[in-house]
């Protein structure tokens, strides 16, 4: 990357992926989730609305391949639980493209940064479960 | 109730709270939560699992909107995230071991404090041209677009903004809400960053800070799909037309209408904690 005397030239360039990435992550998130709601609504729409008492999300729709699996098995509940995800996934990729972003202006201490970020949300994702 | 008509018409609360929440800055979780489940008769945690998948979605469509235009600080967000990432898995798992009738009581305290913070008219604080040592350091100090120009703004008193930020993520994680207020006051009360800057840096972070418990909501089981849906949606489109509102909008009227539905809200939560009806 050309290094200019101006710090906030590679900022913007910086900031303007960001944008994007934030901008087609949520649309396309939404769009997964309408999908799956017109799926859900289609075939369940009748039936009772019921959530006063807790039971928790079956198993499938928990963990990542299991909402992989509901997906592709064209189930409402799987698909919007994957745009959910894609939706989760979103700042996730942010941290990831700022690293990039600080290394290409050379700035160690907020690569760290971003990468201590990522670790932690990487954490929550997989090592949670 | 059958579900088209919960799903239409949870849609149209999350719109209205979307739209409130972000003309007035507040965010639409610290309503949703209470919307869900003072009238909707939703439990507790899966209104804040669909609470805290929206929060996700608002702050990302609109941090995308004021990155592109420079206000947002990115290092001092990314700084921040530390804290508030931190803080949002311990919130998260927290939300685990406390009783749902802590969480609302929690949670009405929040709500009250958000009146309280959003009825007061902000005091510019002016801080004076010194850059502090730390904030240097950090390569915290940055400028933003005025129409007089870049304007530039000085950082302080940054571990005290970083203590607040492990606070705003920790209730973050354990209430599925966007803890603005409790950033904003940090950017703005403790660091001194001019206001347009530090809300929407505060926007900037809270996505990411909201991922950070959904990992761990998810895996708990507590984001329905179902009913995420038309919260997420609903959301959305309610905040995507206040932020096109924001910029012309003048919102005094609305943010005390605002801070008194909110006000009502965390009496209603604090009373439904104590009287265990939650």
């Amino acid at each position: 990357m050309k290094m200019t005397g101006l710090p906030l030239w590679t900022d913007r360039k910086v900031e303007d992926l960001i944008g994007n990435l934030l901008r087609v992550g949520v649309l396309l998130s939404a769009v997964v989730v309408f999908t799956g709601g017109v799926v859900y609504l289609a075939r369940h729409g009748g039936e009772a609305a019921d959530y006063r008492v807790f039971h928790g999300e079956p198993n499938e729709l928990r963990t990542i391949p299991g909402v992989l699996r509901e997906t592709f098995a064209f189930q409402g509940r799987g698909i919007i639980q994957l745009g959910l995800l894609l939706l989760i996934a979103t700042p996730v990729a942010r941290v990831a493209l700022s690293i990039l972003g600080f290394a290409a202006e050379r700035d160690r201490m907020y690569v760290a940064f971003a990468v201590i970020v990522l670790v932690i949300l990487l954490y929550s994702l997989f090592g949670s479960s | 109730m059958p579900i088209w008509e919960f799903t239409v018409l949870v849609w149209i609360g999350s719109a209205v709270a979307g739209l409130l929440g972000s003309l007035t800055g507040l965010g639409g979780g610290v309503v949703l939560v209470p919307l869900l489940t003072l009238f909707f008769k939703v439990d507790i945690r899966y209104a804040v699992g669909a609470s805290l998948v929206s929060v996700i979605a608002t702050s990302s469509g609109a941090a995308a909107a004021y990155v592109k235009e420079g206000i947002s600080n990115i290092r001092i967000g990314m700084f921040l995230e530390i804290a508030t990432t931190l803080g949002a898995v311990l919130g998260a798992f927290l939300a685990a071991k406390v009783s749902t009738a802590a969480i609302a009581i929690i949670f009405g305290a929040v709500l009250l404090y958000s009146a309280y913070l959003s009825a007061q008219t902000r005091v510019r604080l002016t801080s004076d041209d010194i850059p502090d040592p730390l904030a240097t350091r950090l390569r915290l100090n940055g400028s933003f677009p005025t129409p007089e120009g870049l304007r530039q703004y000085y950082v302080r008193r940054v571990p005290a903004g970083f203590s607040l930020m492990f606070g705003a993520g920790a209730l973050s994680g354990l209430l599925g809400i966007g803890s603005g207020a409790v950033k904003v006051l940090a950017l703005d009360q403790a660091m001194r960053i001019p206001f347009k800057v530090s809300t929407t840096t505060s926007n900037f972070m809270i996505g990411v800070t909201a991922a950070a418990s959904a990992g761990v909501y998810l895996s708990r089981g507590y984001i329905d799909p179902g009913l995420s849906m038309p919260v997420m949606l609903g959301v959305l489109a309610g905040s995507l037309l206040g932020t096109r509102i924001l910029f012309q909008a003048e919102t005094k009227w609305l943010r005390l209408v605002f801070s008194t539905i909110i006000l009502l809200l965390g009496a209603q939560m604090i009373y439904n904690g104590i009287a265990g009806k939650i």
